[in-house]
């Protein structure tokens, strides 16, 4: 009876929260609640991860008080302050019910349905899930839905694929109904490959359930009595909840044998990846659950046809199946009133970078680029000059700041040589060289290229060393034709979408950066100071004051000069490191 | 299968594991992967007697195995140090500076990206994205990982291990 009244308390267990420490701020705040007879509850990231570690306080009367930063050592002020003597700890407030912070924006400009309750329930608790109106959808369709009605509801939502290439998920699910076998699979694309994507890995370790859920909705639908989630091995605490969810779920009847005591049957099963990007491709995907060498292969045949050993598989990404579950509560028709005309709900991106808010947003389709990165962002990171948002990772592009008003949909971003991709947003400011960074992605794709046609694996080669040519400051001219030429050639011949699409950095750096292309060639110029071998560390002498601190640090000894007079650098002998860049304290180096 | 390994009386690797191993993947599709990496979390890597071994038992041809093992990079063929360090080269972490934490790494550590040190005791490989981005520059050192990191910080780490 008193529980009803008492304090409770959240602390967000996942990743990145673990990263920052919020492990040990939970194992300290364990015996601190004891004494007052409260067990803090796990939960999964809230999506603020410039803020974590995150605990979260809610009062006998239902206000909650989200504290940030909270490392093992301020748990103590949190008990002692707020829950024994009953006021808020001003200073470590990072969000709350009643009164206003300064990350308001963070969470008012964004539309939660699939984060609604990411980092409010329990992730190891089917029973936190039930709370919340879980599996009533699977309920709904199992008990009220034929399998076509089940696929008209999603058709109706306009539910676009959210692993990339956004074809219309009803659709897909339509064909592997339709397709003639004894036996259906269901897969799921858990493998997030592109770096500085992180959405999947939430709902994996925040709210496993869900994907469960959504993806048991679709083997009713298409006919399928088993299936996969293809998790890639660098989250070993996804696979860990996962593991335990769907053991809860196989309890429970709504997974395994006779689910909801109907005919029903749905077995699924994990399958760890063994890292390689292109096992994101969904052939090479299937391959590598058949325990293959991960290498895609043409379509036709599409795996709706002839997937996993080679019988009719649905295949979706885990954001895709997450959202199933919301379009059954809401309706489609409620579902689809938020987006744009083509692309329906909302997307979950990873905002990373050079950003001062650096976490998860979930936004509906629409937005635009500005209201992202400023009003939910937070904006630049030391208040520099924004240069680019690189998105859709190692296949996408980057917009330049005269795209910031772009509307955030899978057309409108496509156009403008980008493309919607997974949702990692890298914001770049100043201090990143494009060029630099389109050897960066290509360097990516060439090393993670199979290796099994030609333009791919050969023709990223030219093109990357293209691009190490002009980064070290030996462009020549007509190097940025040959890119063009070379780049669209491999669009167009290479197998599958890795080689298609790797070209696409290059491609966009050189539509709206070609001016820092050029400067490299032909004025030997890197403006980020990134290329170390186009630039030069000097010393002010007004400004040099003899501390002597370049001099100690520089790993080389190119610095000279007596104790309190102007110092010098060799420049034959120096690397280019910028340590004494960053230690002077006198703005006295300066980069040419 | 229990007794097979027998027939390898005069070498003295340890069998025993692959044969356990194989028991529980019996009879399932696609096992392929999920054996290796049960091979590679008992001794570590991937030991040559072991694939054979394992290629044979499941009656398919060593080159398929091998084929298999090359093709992941999860998947090691010659001993790794006791503690593995993966240093993240992902665009976030590239963007706020992850370079100056390899190097931190290679200083400290005197090996190159891809090396074990001489006493075993640590290896230095790269991965593409721990899906920490937000706490760009990030490291995992085996299943732990750490965030927000400096140059100064990497020598404070290694130095619980
Ligand atoms: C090189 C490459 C990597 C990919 N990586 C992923 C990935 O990590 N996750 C994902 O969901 N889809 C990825 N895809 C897209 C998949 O092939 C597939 O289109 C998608 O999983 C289908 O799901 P959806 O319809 O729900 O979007 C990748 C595609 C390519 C060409
Ligand atoms: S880019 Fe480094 S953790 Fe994702």
């Amino acid at each position: 009876m008193m529980e009803a009244q008492s304090y409770r308390v959240r602390v967000g267990l996942a990743t990145c929260g673990i990263a920052a420490g919020a492990d040990k701020t939970y194992d300290q705040l364990v015996p601190l609640l004891a004494e007052h007879g409260i067990v803090p509850e796990r939960t999964g990231c809230l999506g603020m991860c410039f803020s974590e570690p995150l605990v979260e306080v809610i009062t006998p009367t239902g206000d909650s008080y989200l504290y940030g930063g909270v490392t093992a050592d301020k748990a103590a002020a949190i008990v002692e302050q707020h829950i024994v003597g009953g006021k808020p700890v001003e200073e470590l407030l990072a969000l709350a019910s009643s009164a206003a912070t300064e990350n308001d924006h963070f969470m008012s400009k964004q539309h939660r349905v699939l984060l609604e309750h990411v980092g409010v329930i329990d992730p190891e608790s089917i029973d936190s899930y039930l709370a919340f109106n879980g599996y009533k959808a699977l309920i709904k369709a199992v008990n009220e839905m034929t399998q076509q009605e089940v696929i008209k509801e999603v058709q109706k939502s306009g539910l676009r694929g959210r692993g990339g290439a956004g074809f219309p998920t009803g659709m897909k699910w339509n064909f592997t109904y339709q397709a003639k076998g004894d036996k259906k699979y269901v897969v799921c694309n858990a493998d997030e490959g592109d770096p500085g994507a992180f959405m999947d890995r939430s709902i994996l370790e925040g709210n496993p359930h869900a994907l469960i859920e959504g993806m048991t909705i679709a083997a009713y639908a298409v006919g399928a009595d088993e299936g996969y989630i293809y998790v890639r091995a660098e989250y070993p605490l996804a696979i860990k909840r996962l593991r335990i969810a769907i053991k809860e779920a196989n309890n429970h009847g709504y997974l395994g044998n006779k689910i909801l005591g109907t005919n029903f049957n749905f077995n699924l099963k994990i399958k760890e990846g063994a890292g390689a990007f292109v096992c994101g491709e969904e052939t090479a995907l299937l391959a590598s659950i058949e325990g293959l060498r991960g290498i895609p292969r043409p379509r036709p045949p599409f795996p709706a046809t002839s997937g996993l050993w080679g019988k009719p598989t649905l295949l979706n990404n885990v954001e895709t199946y997450a959202n199933v579950p919301a379009i059954f509560r809401l309706g489609a028709a409620e579902y689809s009133k938020v987006g744009t005309e083509s692309s329906k709900g909302t997307k979950v991106f990873a905002l990373t970078g050079k950003i001062k808010k650096t976490g998860l947003a979930e936004v509906p389709m629409g937005i635009t680029m500005r209201e992202i990165i400023y009003d939910i962002g937070g904006g630049i990171q030391d208040d520099k000059e924004f240069k680019a948002v690189q998105i859709g990772g190692p296949s996408g592009g980057c917009l330049p700041a005269e795209q910031l008003d772009l509307s955030v949909d899978y057309d409108s971003l496509t156009a403008a040589g980008a493309m919607m991709g997974s949702g990692g947003l890298v914001v770049m400011d100043e201090t990143t060289c494009m060029v630099d960074l389109a050897k960066f992605f290509l360097t990516f794709t060439q090393s993670e290229s199979c290796g099994k046609c030609t333009p791919c694996r050969e023709g990223t080669k030219r093109m990357l060393e293209i691009l190490e040519r002009i980064t070290e400051g030996k462009g020549q001219p007509g190097d940025i034709e040959t890119l063009e030429e070379l780049g669209s050639a491999i669009r167009d011949s290479a197998l599958c979408g890795l080689g298609q699409t790797a070209p696409n950095p290059v491609l966009s750096t050189l539509r709206y950066f070609r001016h820092e292309y050029e400067e490299h060639i032909n004025e030997g110029k890197c403006r980020a100071g990134v290329c170390s071998n186009l630039i030069s560390y000097f010393i002010i002498k007004d400004k040099c004051v003899g501390c002597t601190v370049c001099a100690k640090n520089c790993p080389v000894n190119a610095i000279s000069g007596e104790r309190k007079q102007p110092h010098e650098i060799d420049q034959s002998i120096c690397i280019k490191c910028g340590v004494c860049y960053e230690k002077c304290k006198f703005d006295a180096i300066i980069l040419k | 299968m229990k007794a097979t390994h027998q027939c390898h009386a005069a070498d003295p690797f340890d069998y025993a594991p692959v044969d356990e191993i194989l028991e529980r993947y019996q009879g399932q599709k696609g096992a392929t992967i999920p054996v290796l990496q049960a091979i590679q979390e008992v001794y570590g890597y991937l030991p040559r007697q072991a694939m054979e071994y394992a290629a044979k038992q499941l009656r398919i041809p060593f080159s398929r195995i091998y084929g298999v093992a090359t093709f992941y990079a999860q998947f090691h063929l010659t001993p790794r140090g006791e503690n593995i360090i993966r240093v993240c080269q992902g665009t976030a972490c590239h963007v706020r500076g992850a370079a100056k934490i390899v190097d931190a790494l290679k200083e400290q550590l005197g090996i190159e990206v891809g090396e074990t040190t001489e006493d075993l005791k640590f290896t230095l490989e790269s991965v593409a994205c721990i899906g920490a981005c937000g706490l760009a520059p990030v490291i995992m050192i085996n299943n732990d990982t750490f965030g927000r990191l400096t140059p100064e910080k990497i020598k404070e780490i290694l130095k619980n291990y």
